[in-house]
């Protein structure tokens, strides 16, 4: 279709509207050879699913990205969309049964970390990938002090004595913004509160001055201006000690904020990937439109009602080969109900999205 | 300094200035007990000295963090909870002068909403008694009258009336919310309390209960206090909003003064906390961080409360009247009511609005798509939904347990025992 594409820009005047060899572009892309130069985390082709009686579910499905050193990449979606399921495959904490991971090759630092023996993965967490999760409360032993939990990784990983442990506890936790660090120690989770905590998981996940963070909805938790404090502290972090960080969230408001790039996820897949102001300034899946619409925004000057994504999340068993937002999206059309569109490349690089509609010579336009 | 309003924002709003709800002076305390005797060792402020109004038809948000007692604030105003002091007034009754026989008449007027649709049904109800309890304890409608009254209720929040006789476990959080909403319509209240009615659903499904509650509004009527810790949220669907800060309304004004040109500190650093979808508003935003914690209601910080975690204070030199004095909600112009001494100092700054000044504001769908559209929006909105474990049974192709044509030829709602 040269008559669009001098319209689109060069970055596609190269790709086929056959979508059989889009496809085959797409698969030497991601060819099973030697894992992306330079990139700290390249997931290929990960898939995993549960086992339960009602059937198979393929909680996430074929899922590939990378991401760089010291880079924050977000992912984005609603409960049940498989980016909870995507974090925890990285680090293999799947819990087994019922799920299992499938297929895929997730190389960090240039090792397939789903080839590693047991040690060597448990080596790997908590040294190399730290992780900050949703709740604080529940993620900390109550029955242990803040200053064992610490410093139970460093001792673990770093090999120190406990008073190099120690004082290292101290250094985290002064940096982490907790005042009189010292005097803390000895102090169990139910004596901080919220906002507290999550910086006591932060000074744990830094503990090893890990290559990545794996932070999954880190300030859901918390109120506003907590939530303000702990994004801060995480992005000045991460700048200091160019830590990459894998931010899993439902806000796009945080992502807008924190990312360099986003992963949108929808039931199990990653349907639209693209840099930050790429994927907020030209949207190029009607999903992603319709979770932009959805939000009632502070800047906003529209009235009345929001333009709302009808219907519900698809159930993730037995999925057919059809788009997974067919049944909720208001452009759908045959080809969306008979077959499921690639994750394919549109104007500006690294912007992917999974749509026939919006492809080159999709209807969208 | 106050950004400048755009046009749109500026809305028409019920001019009927008779008071639907007045609240005056009300203090909600709750004693702490310690020890074997369980003596009282202190006492909880949840809600220390709060006075405002809902005037009829309006929809007043009331916004604050995690235990700021916006939720309190929400039962005394319907006397689910007794309050310690002060009084609240429903269409000019004082309802701390009403016996029980008579504020459970008064209840049929205002209803409640409750945030978590898991624990807010009982479980071993159907849908259809659920919503038929409070037709009954009012004795509104019986037999016949009563499963149509129902029906119609079922319909009225989307959902389809023949799924009378399942129980909320079937149900999706967002359906689930559906039937709180149907039950509190059950009565036709004319005053909804609505506690954090959207906070446990995702995105896209809170957007859909939030354009039931706006459409419910404008077409029964009805007049909410809406509460809810989001303020994109508040100011969404608010014709005033009321700002709590530890046990105390700080601010209280029209949404597009509020957030245009707040007078209050803390409505300023709450403002610059809310992360906004645009990568280039959030880059071009100067967030104030408040320092440390939101402190205990227990003793709450002298004078000022917000003294402790003020950029203001500080930026003004620690004056001593915020440590000493309690800064009364005071007019600044028109409908527009701050607690602090220095307001007009803060409206000075464009500290927490900086953002909001000339940006454009992009949505999600872009305008040439809409023409692309096949499916209509209106239509795919008004379907109806099947209840999850229904299109569970669907997929993996077997029948579901219930029959789904029951609703017709049951004898009465509730389940067979």
């Amino acid at each position: 279709m040269p008559e669009q594409l001098s319209v689109d820009g060069p970055t596609i005047t190269e790709l086929p509207s056959d979508p059989a060899l889009r496809m085959t572009i797409e698969q030497a892309h991601r060819s099973p050879s030697k894992p992306a130069a330079g990139k700290l985390l390249d997931v290929r082709n990960l898939s995993t699913q549960f086992f339960t009686p009602d059937g198979v579910i393929r909680a996430v499905d074929d899922v590939s990205f990378e991401l760089g050193h010291g880079e924050t990449l977000g992912l984005v979606g609603e409960s049940g969309c498989g980016k909870t399921v995507t974090a925890l495959s990285l680090t293999r904490l799947v819990p087994d049964p019922p799920g299992k991971i499938v297929a895929g090759e997730v190389f960090f630092d240039g090792v397939d970390v789903l080839k590693l023996s047991t040690d060597a993965m448990r080596r790997l967490r908590g040294k190399e990938i730290g992780f900050i999760f949703q709740d604080p409360l529940t993620s900390l032993n109550p029955t242990l002090t803040i200053g064992f939990q610490i410093a139970e990784s460093i001792r673990q990983h770093m090999g120190l004595s406990s008073k190099a442990a120690n004082d290292r506890v101290v250094e985290l936790l002064s940096k982490v913004g907790i005042p009189r660090a010292r005097d803390r120690l000895g102090d169990y989770p139910f004596q901080f509160s919220g906002g507290m905590r999550q910086r006591v998981m932060i000074a744990i996940a830094l503990a090893c001055d890990p290559k990545l963070i794996l932070a999954d909805e880190p300030t859901t938790a918390l109120d506003v201006t907590i939530q303000a404090q702990i994004l801060e502290l995480i992005s000045t972090l991460s700048d200091e000690f160019r830590t990459a960080v894998l931010l899993i969230t439902h806000d796009l408001g945080i992502a807008a904020g924190m990312c360099d790039r986003v992963n949108v996820m929808y039931g199990g897949r990653i349907v639209e990937t693209g840099m930050v102001d790429q994927l907020f300034e030209t949207p190029q899946m009607p999903y992603t439109w319709g979770l932009l619409d959805s939000l009632p925004r502070l800047d906003d000057t529209r009235e009345g009602r929001l333009r709302t994504i009808e219907g519900m999340p698809p159930l993730l068993i037995d999925p057919a080969d059809a788009c997974r937002f067919n049944p909720r999206c208001l452009y759908v059309r045959d080809i969306c109900r008979e077959k499921e569109p690639m994750l394919t490349p549109r104007k500006g690089e690294g912007h992917d999205a999974r749509c026939w509609g919006t492809e080159p010579d999709g209807w969208i336009k | 300094m106050t950004a400048t309003v755009p046009e749109a924002a500026k809305r028409v709003r019920p001019t009927d200035e008779h008071n639907l709800v007045d609240v005056d002076g009300l203090k909600v305390y709750f004693p702490i007990r310690a020890g074997i005797f369980k003596t009282i060792q202190g006492t909880v402020k949840a809600v220390d000295d709060v006075t405002f109004e809902v005037r009829k038809g309006e929809t007043l948000g009331l916004v604050g963090e995690s235990g700021c007692g916006k939720s309190t604030t929400g039962r005394a105003v319907i006397r689910l909870r007794e309050p310690t002091e002060g009084t609240v007034s429903f269409d000019g009754v004082d309802l701390g002068t009403l016996n029980s026989d008579k504020l459970r008449r008064m209840r049929r007027r205002m209803q409640i909403i409750f945030q978590d649709p898991y624990s807010s049904l009982d479980p071993r109800m159907t849908v259809g008694s659920i919503i038929a309890e409070p037709i009954e304890t009012h004795h509104l409608a019986k037999g016949a009258a009563k499963r149509e009254r129902v029906a119609e209720l079922l319909k009225m929040v989307g959902l389809d009336p023949k799924y009378v006789s399942r129980y909320p476990h079937e149900f999706s959080g967002g359906q689930r919310q559906r039937i709180g909403v149907a039950r509190a319509l059950a009565v036709e209240p004319e005053f909804i309390v609505c506690d954090e009615p959207i906070s446990a659903l995702d995105v896209s499904i809170q957007a859909q209960v939030l354009n039931l509650l706006t459409d419910l509004r404008d077409r029964l009527g009805l007049t909410y206090l809406f509460i809810a810790h989001d303020l994109s949220v508040v100011k969404h669907i608010s014709d005033r909003v009321a700002v709590m800060y530890l046990g105390k309304i700080v601010e209280l004004g029209p949404p597009e003064i509020l957030y245009y040109g707040p007078g209050h500190p803390y409505t300023r650093a709450l403002l610059s906390a809310v992360p906004v979808p645009d990568p280039q508003a959030e880059r071009k935003r100067r967030r104030v961080i408040l320092k440390g914690d939101v402190p205990s209601p227990v003793n709450p910080p002298s004078g000022c409360r917000f003294h402790t975690r003020c950029w203001l204070y500080e930026r003004l030199g620690q004056p001593e009247n915020c440590r000493t004095e309690d800064p009364p909600l005071r007019v600044l112009s028109g409908d527009h009511r701050a607690a602090c001494h220095y307001a007009e100092e803060a409206l000075k700054t464009d500290v927490g609005i900086a953002h909001l000044d000339d940006t454009r504001v992009r949505r999600g769908t872009p305008d040439y798509a809409f023409k692309a559209a096949t499916v209509d929006a209106a239509e795919q909105a008004a379907r109806f939904e099947a209840p999850v474990a229904e299109l569970i049974a669907e997929q993996l192709g077997g029948t579901t347990t219930a029959p789904a044509e029951d609703s017709k030829d049951s004898k009465d709602s509730k389940p067979a025992e």
